[in-house]
């Protein structure tokens, strides 16, 4: 099958000539669900991996999408179509099952991620240059609004945690202005768009939480955390955790802790502390931090395996070779491995029995069983960093 | 990764001499230290102002952006950090030979 024909070449050099050369198109002609379909960015070399979950195989590389650091992706509704969201500013629609790009659009000059609506026909990019976001048509990628995050006289702020909340809204949060804009897309015509102001200082990610109701965003210039409950009538912004971290000398950050990943389990969030060798155990519903957990380095992610009894954390440079897993119950380190040099995402099967795991530096991406810690499969990537399977259609926020 | 690492820093000394007035490069270092460090600038500096340099959260580390700086400040900078944003100390991690390594060759454009 063409199938086997690509894994046969599938190494480092050989892969891209060949991939491109043999449009393969087995997974179409063969009937076959999305749903145990995922993509793996290769950041260095601008392309996509396309794997399927359950072989444990890639099935396709997908070349040309520009430059993918810091790259991030969603999915339609039907789980069909991914779209990725490049540093450079471009956003492509790549077809999963046939393995190829549907359109591709330079939207702006600089960007971090994005978001599609709940009913699917909105994607929103946010962009660091001109900041601000850009939303376009998710069928044909056409522009539908382009809303300049501008404050003061007439300066423009870098927008980053940008994601979508249910009643076709997009949230997001300025890093030079520290504002947090609420854009309403239910009505027709032109999104009403609301602005909190004075949220913090230099917020540099946020994350909405799986229910759709409360939106945080982590300050780097201020030891806590802004939070917004979507569910009051006037939502309002408040600090939480204002007192973390302080008084203490901060280790320098080398990597800016990603808010997407908190883990949510029994009750309470894991997070990553800014500049500390800890996690911050936050309960749930009145965000007090009700422990802190010490852990191997300066976490990344704390991710959540989905039943939410564990979570498995990453770290920075250069304590980035190792992950621990946290026992949400007793909250202590039970687990700790060496997967290799820059272990930097994971993403969880959607019931939770593997995780796919990123070992930039070692060109692999690992799959291993999230009971017994077994490596399961060891896949060969240029430089992978994301990965992004097709059940993030179907989630609040993803 | 590892082919390409080992062609770099050659591109890189033969470039400093012919951009270069002063017939010594100005500041060498051993080339698996400077392969190290082009990982180091692309990968981890990259996370911060992308990995084309162009920017990102940070601003773009490019010869134009960098132009009215001096190597040595960029170097300082790059110890130093800037205090209260996002750019962090790296005199941990890096000397100072490492820094004006860095910092030269940021000016001069920086090698894949
Ligand atoms: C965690 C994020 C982060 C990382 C990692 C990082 N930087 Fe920065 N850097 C910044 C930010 C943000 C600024 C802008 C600070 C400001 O607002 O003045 C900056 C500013 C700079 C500047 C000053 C640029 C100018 O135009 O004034 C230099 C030079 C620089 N960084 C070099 C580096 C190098 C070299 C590395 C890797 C060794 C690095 N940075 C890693 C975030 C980062």
């Amino acid at each position: 099958m063409k199938r086997r024909e690509f894994l046969k070449v599938s190494g480092l050099g050989a892969a891209a000539a060949a991939a491109s050369a043999s449009p393969v198109r087995a997974c179409a002609t063969t009937l076959r669900g999305t749903g145990d379909l995922a993509i793996i960015i290769e950041r260095a070399t601008g392309s996509i991996l396309i794997a399927d979950t359950t072989a444990r195989e890639i099935v396709r590389r997908v070349e040309g999408l520009g430059d993918l650091s810091h790259a991030s992706a969603v999915y339609s509704r039907d789980a069909r179509y991914a779209y990725i969201f490049g540093r450079d500013g471009g956003l492509t629609k790549l077809d999963i099952l046939e393995g190829a790009i549907v359109k591709r659009i330079m939207q702006a000059g600089n960007a971090i991620g994005g978001a599609i609506s709940d009913d699917g026909q909105l994607v929103a990019v946010s962009n660091y240059k001109p900041g601000g976001i850009r939303v376009f048509d998710a069928s044909t990628l056409e522009p539908v609004a382009d809303i300049p995050a501008t404050y003061g006289a007439d300066k423009r702020s870098k927008t980053v945690g940008l994601v979508d909340a249910p009643g076709r809204r997009f949230i997001y949060t300025l890093y030079d202005a520290g504002e947090i804009w609420i854009a309403d897309f239910s009505g027709n015509g032109e999104p009403r768009i609301a602005r909190h102001k004075g949220i913090g200082e230099l917020p540099y990610d946020a994350l909405i939480t799986g229910d759709g109701r409360h939106y945080i965003a982590g300050l780097f210039g201020e030891d806590g955390l802004t939070h917004i409950d979507l569910w009051q009538d006037k939502a309002e912004p408040r600090r939480i955790l204002s007192g973390y971290g302080r008084g203490e000398k901060k280790l320098p950050v080398y990597k800016m802790p990603h808010l997407e990943g908190w883990a949510l389990g029994g009750g309470r969030f894991l997070l990553p502390a800014v500049g500390r060798h800890e996690l911050l155990v936050v309960d749930a519903a009145s965000f007090e931090e009700v422990g802190r957990i010490p852990v191997h380095g300066q976490p990344i992610f704390a991710v959540a395996r989905p039943d939410g009894r564990y979570a498995w954390v990453n770290f920075a440079h250069p304590r980035n070779d190792t992950i621990q897993v946290v026992d949400i119950p007793s909250l202590t380190v039970v687990h700790e491995f060496k997967p290799g040099p820059a272990a930097l995402h994971m993403e969880f099967a959607p019931r939770g029995h593997e995780v796919w795991l990123s070992v930039r530096d070692a060109n692999e991406v690992h799959v291993y069983d999230t009971h017994s810690y077994e490596k399961r499969a060891v896949l060969p990537a240029q430089k992978p960093s994301g990965i992004f399977m097709t059940a993030r259609a179907h989630r609040i926020g993803l | 990764m590892s082919f390409r690492m080992i062609i770099l820093p050659l591109l890189l000394s033969s470039a400093a001499l012919v951009g270069s007035e002063t017939i010594v490069p100005a500041h060498a270092l051993d080339s698996a230290r400077e392969s190290e460090l082009t990982h180091l600038v692309r990968q981890d500096c990259g996370s911060c102002h992308g990995m084309t340099l162009k920017g990102g959260l940070g601003g773009p580390l490019l010869p134009e952006s960098l132009a009215d700086l001096e190597s040595e400040s960029i170097a300082s900078i790059i110890l130093g950090g800037v205090p209260g944003k996002p750019m962090p100390p790296w005199q941990g991690e890096l000397s100072e030979e490492d820094a004006m390594w860095i910092a030269d060759n940021l000016k001069k454009g920086f090698p894949q």
